[in-house]
């Protein structure tokens, strides 16, 4: 415990000029304790800046008194990115929303970091215009949070994720300085890119206060089709084989089989619960192409022992189709009220191997594990039903985490596809970096963070630190 | 604090702890949640509300400090609505008001228990008390002594609150005579239809209940309104006074067990809500709960009967029209499309849609006059929406809802180009009734 909090907090006001925006009562302190992951940590203070100017005084405090600075958005995060895990002041960002400029002629987006990040796209389709990434958290996120944690979705397969669109930042550092990285421009060689060094930093370098997006033309229609396999494995060979037809999805989304069941269960679309996978793929562009491709798409499908290929013949019938991925969470929910989503992702190429590893996980620990998501780009969603009052249960749950993140890595995967590392995976960075690669990256933080003030305990295991999906 | 002596797994009982594990915290609540986004802060989010629930049940903070954020929930439960794992947040809100309620019994000031006894147990619960009520607006307003007594700022020693709502209660009309017994015969193609009036409403908006049940007539049903009937709890069900809203439930169920209606039918959002859930009143072993069960499934809103109807329009209202869903009718009820089905097939009418139109008025129940203030800050941010587009008439289906977008329509300074109807007013307009 710091014993300056009394007198931070009065510099912090006079700073602020509001006190309504400096939150020090246990109904808020417990209410910015959490996010969408695991743990309760209680901070000192909330502040909920609006203008840079304020962040820089904080920093200025935080760095005087050594006490952890952790921003925060609207705390959608499954990684445990803003746990304010050593206490400190909990930056919240939401209040921020102030500015979302769009450019036309240059393509760009100029935004505050407590924007909701939907909203943007909203924007720039007035202009005829998209901001692809499409977190499914989007219409509830910050664009500070999904810069912080370069987040990812299922457009990513097509257009790439968060950091394929930042072209610059504002951010304030640890010392307190104000600096300017990348700018408006599509090329940018100057020096080091450091925008791209601190998108997906998950907020232990630097502050983020503003950010300029890259925008793109928006595709002019788009056309779903649901495809039915008897072989999970065959869904995998049918990803490849669409791409390698010269067709590039905007999304190719996955169910497997627990998850149509559990849909089928809640719901009662009229899923067929007899087959082992369905892929759902969505074309975008211009309609004369894509129902060209479309065609190509069910041949491919088709080609690899698909069952069958559902078209949707207008956007309603997409809907319906759509209806179906969308209501995986809620239906599996119904199962157990605890849910570990992960989302390790490998090459495309050892999709089919890693639902064979998966489903061994799931045998070998009697979990219940579904699997669905972003299968077109490799990032599965393997995702764990539990219940967390149930020790044992979370024991096994959490042993079959971590043989998930294994199997990822050696199949020349990565731990993390769009979560990010947070709280939750810094055990196995070293699996995954080595010795070498973590001591690299820890340097950077250190000359950028010299007293670690920012957002400390995240990403870098403390020594000794376990895995754990609990609560208490 | 008293909370030291509260034992813990009492508490953990008589909060809906269970409940709260069903939330992932994955935040798809905080875009609906108009407290949230009026105040800015997570406490006053259905997510944080829950959390903090949570954490009392489990002894981690006082009932205390959950208080402020409970008492400054509307209760519109549009959360329930977004969220994709189906939390049950009108029962983990129930839940903590009541514990608190509980709690603070004992340290309310006597001012406060009178207060509260008059209005539940007494005003609200005593159809003499209230038809004396809707008598004395009635002559208040025809003799014109509100304006008087406006002038005079006697009614500036009023809470600020209420003497803002007394501006804006519209004329009041006593209620005509009704049917009140069953015919004693039934035609074939006849609906019979248990006609509940509500106590605010049959005070208020009587003619709104008159035109009700003349419209469900005109369109061919039998329409009785039973005087056995009384106030449905809703309001002393939010306010934790469960024992009286489980007491009023049980004399509603008995009598219109009494009688063989093919549907409740009432035109009040809000009531209509507690009625479809009476059963939540009771625990599910309770003999009564099935009788309960049984009650709900006959109670409707007026708009899902008179869109199954042959409506006789005959005039063109030729205006530009917004509608403000009352939030229990959308989120409790689950009527979403039947009012709106109706509104745009009334001749004439140029449908604007509202911004946000599902965020709540700020009105909820007695919301505003108890937290007025709060209230003030959502109804503004729900004005904000209707600037760019202003309507001619706005359409609510709830007396609350009402009264607080008059208020609105005032703050803003729009009375003389804004009328606000309920949706019967408008159709019985069409309808040359």
């Amino acid at each position: 415990m710091n014993g300056h909090i009394e007198v931070i907090v009065e510099k912090l006001i006079e700073a602020f000029g509001d006190s309504s925006r400096v939150l020090t009562e246990v109904q808020d302190l417990y209410s910015y304790s959490f996010d969408a992951s695991f743990g309760i940590y209680k901070p000192e203070i909330i502040c909920q800046p609006i203008a840079t100017d304020e962040v820089v005084e904080l920093i200025k405090l935080a760095a005087q008194y050594k006490i952890p600075v952790v921003a925060r958005g609207t705390g959608t995060s499954l990684s445990g990115g803003p746990l304010p895990v050593k206490g400190g002041i909990v930056v919240d960002f939401s209040l921020w929303d102030t500015k979302l400029e769009i450019h036309p002629d240059d393509l760009i987006a100029v935004v505050s970091p407590g924007v909701i990040t939907s909203k943007i796209n909203d924007k720039a389709i007035e202009f005829g215009l998209m901001y692809p990434p499409d977190p499914s958290s989007a219409h509830v996120s910050t664009i500070g949070g999904n810069l912080a944690e370069n987040a990812g979705g299922p457009r990513g397969l097509k257009y790439g994720v968060t950091k394929d669109y930042v072209l610059g930042l504002e951010v304030v550092t640890a010392e307190g300085k104000v600096i300017r990285t990348g700018g408006r421009t599509m090329k940018n060689v100057t020096g080091y890119d450091l925008t791209k060094l601190i998108v997906g930093s998950e907020g232990t370098l630097c502050i983020i206060t503003e950010a300029t997006l890259r925008l793109v033309p928006r595709p002019l229609a788009t056309k779903t089709a649901m495809v039915l396999f008897d072989e999970i494995v065959d869904s995998g060979h049918a990803i490849s084989k669409v791409l390698r037809s010269g067709i590039m999805p905007a999304k190719m989304e996955i169910m497997d089989r627990h998850s149509i069941i559990a849909v089928e269960e809640y719901a009662s679309l009229g899923l067929p619960i007899d087959v082992e996978a369905i892929l759902l793929i969505e074309l975008d562009g211009h309609h004369q192409a894509i129902n060209e491709e479309m065609i190509r798409v069910e041949e491919a499908c088709m080609s690899v022992n698909a069952r069958s290929v559902i078209v949707a013949k207008d956007d309603r019938e997409a809907e319906q189709l759509w209806q179906a991925r969308r209501l995986v969470s809620p239906a599996i929910v119904k199962i157990k009220p605890t849910k570990i989503s992960e989302d390790a992702t490998v090459p495309r190429s050892k999709i089919p191997e890693m639902f064979q590893r998966l489903k061994e996980i799931r045998e070998k620990y009697n979990v219940h594990l579904v699997v669905f998501g972003h299968a077109g780009d490799g990032n599965l969603h393997p995702n764990i039903i539990a219940d967390q009052r149930d020790e044992e249960e979370m024991h096994r749950v959490e042993q079959a985490v971590e043989e998930i993140f294994e199997a990822a890595v050696s199949l020349g995967g990565t731990l993390s596809g769009e979560h990010g590392i947070g709280l939750m995976k810094s055990p196995f960075m070293e699996m995954e970096l080595g010795k070498d690669g973590l001591h690299m990256m820890k340097l950077i933080k250190d000359a950028w963070d010299p007293q670690n003030i920012l957002n400390p305990g995240k990403i870098f295991p403390e020594p000794g630190q376990r895995f754990v999906l609990r609560n208490d | 604090m008293c909370c030291a002596m509260i034992d813990e797994k009492e508490l953990r009982g008589k909060l809906a702890y269970d409940e709260t594990f069903s939330c992932v915290q994955c935040g798809y609540c905080l875009p609906a949640c108009p407290t949230y986004i009026s105040f800015g802060k997570e406490a006053h989010s259905p997510r944080g509300r829950i959390n903090l629930v949570k954490l009392a049940a489990e002894g981690k903070i006082s009932i205390h400090d959950m208080a402020n954020p409970i008492d400054l929930c509307l209760g519109c439960r549009a959360c329930e609505t977004v969220c994709p794992t189906n939390v049950e947040y009108g029962k983990i809100l129930t839940s903590a008001v009541n514990v608190l309620a509980e709690y603070r019994e004992k340290d309310r000031s006597r001012k406060e228990k009178v207060l509260r006894d008059v209005v539940f147990h007494r005003a609200l619960t005593n159809k003499n008390v209230l038809k004396l009520m809707g008598k004395g607006l009635y002559y208040f307003k025809k003799t014109k002594m509100d304006k008087v007594l406006r002038k005079s700022k006697i009614l500036n020693i009023m809470p600020q609150a209420i003497g803002r709502m007394e501006s804006i209660t519209p004329a009041v009309k006593l209620p005509l005579n009704r049917q009140n017994a069953l015919s004693a015969e039934k035609t074939r193609s006849q609906l019979r239809i248990g006609y509940f009036s509500g106590c605010v409403m049959d005070t208020i908006f009587a003619n709104v209940n008159d035109l009700a049940i003349k419209l469900l007539e005109i369109g061919g049903c039998e329409v009785v309104t039973i005087k056995e009937q009384g106030c449905c709890g809703a309001l002393q069900h939010h306010s934790g006074e469960r024992e009286l809203a489980v007491n009023l439930a049980k004399k509603n169920i008995e009598a219109f067990e009494k009688y063989e209606f093919d549907y409740i039918v009432n035109a009040i959002g809000g009531c209509g809500a507690a009625l479809v859930e009476y059963h939540h009143f009771f625990d599910e072993n309770d003999i009564w709960f099935e009788r309960a069960k049984r009650f709900s499934a006959l109670n409707k809103d007026i708009s899902v009967i008179l869109s199954k109807l042959d409506l006789p329009f005959t005039k063109s209202i030729n205006k530009n029209v917004s509608y403000q869903p009352s939030c229990h009718l959308t989120n409790v009820q689950k009527v979403i499309d039947e009012p709106l089905k109706i509104l745009k097939s009334i001749p004439g009418i140029t449908y604007i849609p509202m911004k946000q139109k599902d965020m709540c008025c700020g009105s909820a129940g007695i919301y505003n006059i108890v937290h007025h203030e709060e209230s003030m800050l959502i109804l503004d941010d729900k004005m904000a929406h209707l600037k760019n587009n202003i309507p001619e008439v706005i359409v609510t289906t709830n007396p609350g809802c009402h009264l607080q977008m008059l208020l609105g329509v005032e703050r803003e300074g729009l009375s003389d180009h804004v009328k606000v109807v309920h949706l019967v007013e408008i159709i019985a307009e069409a309808c040359e009734i």
